[in-house]
């Protein structure tokens, strides 16, 4: 078997370097053409009509005002009389027109009739959720009571952070063209290969005939994996309107209100140590909402990295709502799990008068990686300065503005999906590496030129990379950072199986045994000897009418044992903020996150994709919140106004530590998308509750939640 | 009142205009039609009036006149997406607040999607599509890539017209100016920090002058 290892660290020469991303130029000029931006020939617009209510029955339905209408070219219903809606945005009716204006038109000329019936929206009081809670059950190890009463100290809290929506910028949606037996289709997705086989099932037509295309994707962050409702309603529209493609990408609105949430979280926790800091005892009680089927958060990761707490005592309970559903949010679980467990342990050090960031070391033996995170943990404290700016709550400075420091930390799994690649090399020497996979910014496409250009012994400007098509070899959906480690091992497969194919051919004309042969600096040469060689050009032109073509399969099964990549990374995130006591505004001086994620590919990409976790954390821990309304059931920020990201200069300073050493590089690949996308939240609530002296339980920390907790604690 | 809402009506129906409206409304309530708003409409020329249905107009689009059919309600960002298939501006928000659809009109930075297609008749519109030919880069297009500052690069291209536009004004900014000055975008990613070093690196190779 050929030997598919990767070059040792020292001999790499694209593969560690900073290379700037491949599509940096058309996405900077702006001609990148996502797929909301393509407009097909004769192409329709779709829209939906959806309910207003959160809960209700229709009673009758009436598409013939929108079907009247000039430029209309095809309504359907989706509800009937009969059918129950279960939360307001829900999917009622489908319109296609000539253009957008008259497909908005007719959407409101359909009409609904409702019969409304009850609804659930607010999850944050357990008490009143009733039958709509569901426990999942107690989990109970070693003896918390006899614990509790041995602790010397036992701390109490309530935590949580609210539902928050992925916003991706380039919406949900899709165009498709259904003409005949065949389907073209252009959609937003994190999973390219994967559609065929999903819109087979839905419109009946054989996988094979369903081709999909993307170049590029604004955005999924966990939510864009399935073929959506509205997009089975835009390829009915298309068949229903001659075969002309329609494009169907959702409003704002409709997007921040059903197209994919992150469940919340709430808890009341109780934990004990010994006088001298030591973790002994944690029981936690928790509920949230992922929407209308409950979403279960993973209890058995609390508390969080800490797992190895002798007794521990966990609840968690699903709340069904009348909203919109979940989906994977970058690191499902871990975020929410990490703020409740990072809040609740820094609250305990507090108790204990005992500086947090002595008492996350003390019980590192905690973690499965006692050493790496004592190593991270110093590292983060270093470069925050913890030494010069830690203290022990709150900050005492005179004035009105508190300073505080914060910990948070995280985990993740990693390894890679199914992949598949096909290189093709012809006799100009030109490389071509095609796999169905998808680029969602975080720089695939130029890992998988990189790995080719690595192994070849050329530049990546040399590699040709074909991504997003489902003419390609399949790739798996991007998510749980398994993307960076299937592609690069499909790709270094395909690329040294390709190799040998070239070193075969010259190895009788160059009269140097084929395992004697390196690619190396544009060469193809006898091992160590620049002497005896050949360039690209001239080695690729001894193929004359042949095209070599080779195949590299990443199966996830095996590649635990093949050792290329790996999985189980940790981080330590440290925040550092200012809080305005007299108005509540909580200000970001700095973050920062150390980082391992085994071999770095590319470590300007890498850092990009940590910096970019730091700050959507940021967002969630000030920001962040799907206002629900009880009254009318509906989303009451469906926009981006009231929906709030940071901005620019929201985000303070960002400092970033990869923890590259050869110690995790030999380890392999890891991917990075969502270990450091975790412990910002726990980070922030802390330096928070650091500065001010009191914890603000409940995120995003905006200014009339720290002022409360203020008042609280004077009127105390 | 329910001549003056008839007459209203009347106007409405034959030529939906603003002037219209408000002389619509003057008739039943005293208060505008001597009012600030009625003064400013009373001074200003005969208002061109057009819709409610589809109508021809032409824009000037990155220094090339351009026709394109328009409902009075269309907005500049729509006319340019789904007409003329210019798609660097993005819709993200459709509401004036996260900068994706960023363009120039008359040298000033404008949301696209908060200006109507008609409204934009006569005036100089820059999309980045005219910041540099097919295949060439603006300076400033150039630093977002040197800096990284683009993940998924949706919000890209109103970034770097804000950026563009904000150089212009400010050709020498300092750090803290950059961070106030690209406010009106956001990123969903998290590519700020690029965006900030992008933003320094290209008032640096254009040396201070304008874009």
């Amino acid at each position: 078997m050929p030997n598919y290892s990767w070059p040792a660290m020292d001999k790499r020469r694209v593969m560690g370097q900073p290379i700037k991303r491949l599509d940096g130029p058309v996405k900077s000029s702006g001609r990148a053409k996502y797929n909301s931006d393509v407009h097909p020939k004769d192409m329709l617009w779709a829209t939906l009509v959806t309910s207003p209510h959160a809960h209700a029955r229709v009673t009758a339905i009436d598409l013939s005002p929108a079907e009247k209408m000039p430029g209309v070219t095809a309504v359907r219903a989706i509800k009937k009389a009969g059918d129950e809606v279960q939360w307001a945005g829900m999917e009622v009716a489908s319109i296609a027109a000539i253009n957008e204006e008259i497909a908005r038109d007719a959407a409101r000329a359909v009409v609904v009739k409702y019969e409304v019936l009850p609804h659930l929206v607010q999850e944050q009081d357990l008490a009143k959720a009733g039958t709509r809670a569901k426990p999942a059950g107690e989990q109970v190890s070693g003896d918390p009571d006899q614990a509790f009463k041995d602790a010397d100290v036992v701390a109490e809290g309530e935590y949580g952070v609210p539902v928050i929506t992925h916003c991706c910028l380039e919406t949900h949606g899709t165009v498709v063209q259904w003409n005949g037996d065949h389907v073209e289709v252009w959609p937003s997705t994190q999973n390219v290969s994967g559609i065929p086989a999903q819109y087979a099932t839905t419109l009946k037509v054989p996988a094979n005939q369903i081709h999909v295309h993307m170049d590029h994707v604004g955005g999924g962050f966990g939510s864009k994996f399935p073929l959506d409702l509205w997009d089975a309603e835009a390829a009915h529209l298309s068949k229903a309107s001659g075969g002309k493609p329609v494009k169907m990408f959702l409003d704002r609105e409709t997007e921040l209100t059903i197209a994919g949430v992150r469940p919340s979280a709430y808890a009341k926790v109780k934990l004990g140590a010994k006088k001298d800091g030591t973790l002994t005892v944690w029981e936690s009680k928790t509920w949230g909402s992922g929407g209308f089927q409950a979403a279960n958060l993973n209890a058995d990761l609390f508390p969080y990295v800490y797992r190895k707490v002798p007794n521990r005592r966990v609840n968690h309970s699903g709340v069904s709502l009348n909203a919109g559903t979940a989906r994977a949010w970058r690191a499902p679980n871990h975020p929410q799990i990490s703020l409740i467990s990072c809040s609740a342990l820094d609250d305990l050090a507090a108790k204990l008068g005992m500086d947090p960031l002595q008492f996350f070391l003390k019980n590192a033996d905690l973690t499965s990686k006692p050493d790496v995170y004592r190593e991270q943990l110093n590292k983060a404290a270093a470069m925050i300065e913890w030494s010069k700016y830690g203290h022990a709550r709150p900050d005492q400075t005179k004035g009105p503005i508190k300073r505080g420091l914060g910990i948070g930390v995280n985990t993740w799994g990693g390894l890679g999906h199914d992949s598949q690649c096909r290189i093709t090399i012809q006799a100009d020497g030109s490389v071509e590496v095609d796999l169905g996979s998808q680029d969602l910014g975080t720089a695939t496409r130029t890992m998988i030129a990189m790995v080719a250009a690595e192994t070849f012994g050329l530049q990546v400007s040399q590699i040709s990379v074909g991504i997003g098509d489902t003419n390609f070899p399949p790739s798996g959906g991007s998510g749980g950072s398994t993307t960076v480690g299937g592609v690069t091992v499909s790709t270094r497969k395909a690329s040294v199986n390709a190799l040998g194919k070239i070193f075969d051919l010259l190895s009788p004309i160059m009269n140097v045994p084929a395992d004697q042969l390196e690619a190396i600096d544009g060469r193809i040469q006898q091992k160590g000897n620049p002497n005896k060689a050949m360039n690209w050009k001239q080695a690729c032109a001894k193929l004359g009418a042949q095209t070599i073509s080779a195949m590299g399969e990443n199966l996830s099964r095996n590649a635990p044992k093949e050792g290329l990549i790996n999985q189980g990374v940790s981080g330590v995130q440290m925040a550092d903020v200012s809080v305005d006591t007299e108005t509540g505004v909580v200000k970001m001086n700095r973050l920062v996150a150390v980082q391992d994620c085994g071999l770095v590919v590319n470590p300007r990409t890498a850092e990009s994709q940590v910096l970019g976790a730091c700050i959507m954390s940021t967002c969630a821990a000030l920001f962040e919140e799907r206002v629900m309304d009880q009254q009318t059931g509906r989303v009451l920020n469906a926009d981006m106004e009231f929906y709030k990201l940071s901005g620019i200069g929201d985000i303070g300073e960002i400092l970033v530590h990869m923890d590259i050493s050869p110690e995790h590089d030999a380890r392999g690949i890891i991917g990075l998308g969502e270990p450091p996308a975790v412990g910002g939240m726990a980070a922030i609530s802390n330096a928070v509750a650091n500065a001010i002296g009191v914890r603000v339980g409940i995120l995003p920390l905006t200014p009339d939640r720290v002022l409360a907790a203020l008042a609280n604690r004077r009127n105390a | 009142m329910s001549s003056s809402k008839d007459e209203t009506k009347n106007k409405r129906k034959n030529a939906f205009s603003r002037r219209g409206f408000l002389q619509g409304l003057g008739a039943g309530t005293g208060v505008l039609s001597t009012g600030i708003l009625a003064e400013q409409e009373a001074q200003a020329a005969p208002a061109a009036v057009s819709g409610p249905d589809a109508v021809s107009i032409m824009l000037d689009i990155n220094g090339k006149s351009v026709k394109a059919t328009v409902e009075p309600r269309t907005t500049l960002l729509d006319t340019l997406r789904n007409q003329l298939d210019i798609t660097g501006a993005k819709r993200v928000c459709d509401r004036g607040t996260c900068g994706a659809c960023t363009v120039m009109v008359d040298k000033k930075v404008m949301y696209a999607c908060t200006i109507l297609a008609v409204d934009a008749q006569g005036k100089k519109i820059e999309t980045i599509e005219g910041l540099a030919p097919e295949g060439k880069m603006h300076p400033v297009s150039q630093a977002f890539w040197d800096n990284d500052a683009q993940q998924c690069g949706y919000c890209t291209p109103g970034f770097v017209m804000a950026a563009k536009g904000f150089l212009d004004r400010n050709p020498n900014p300092t750090y803290e100016q950059v961070k106030k000055g690209l406010g009106g975008n956001l990123c969903r990613c998290g590519t700020y920090v690029g965006v900030r070093k992008a933003v320094l690196q290209a008032a640096k190779t254009m040396g201070g002058k304008n874009a």
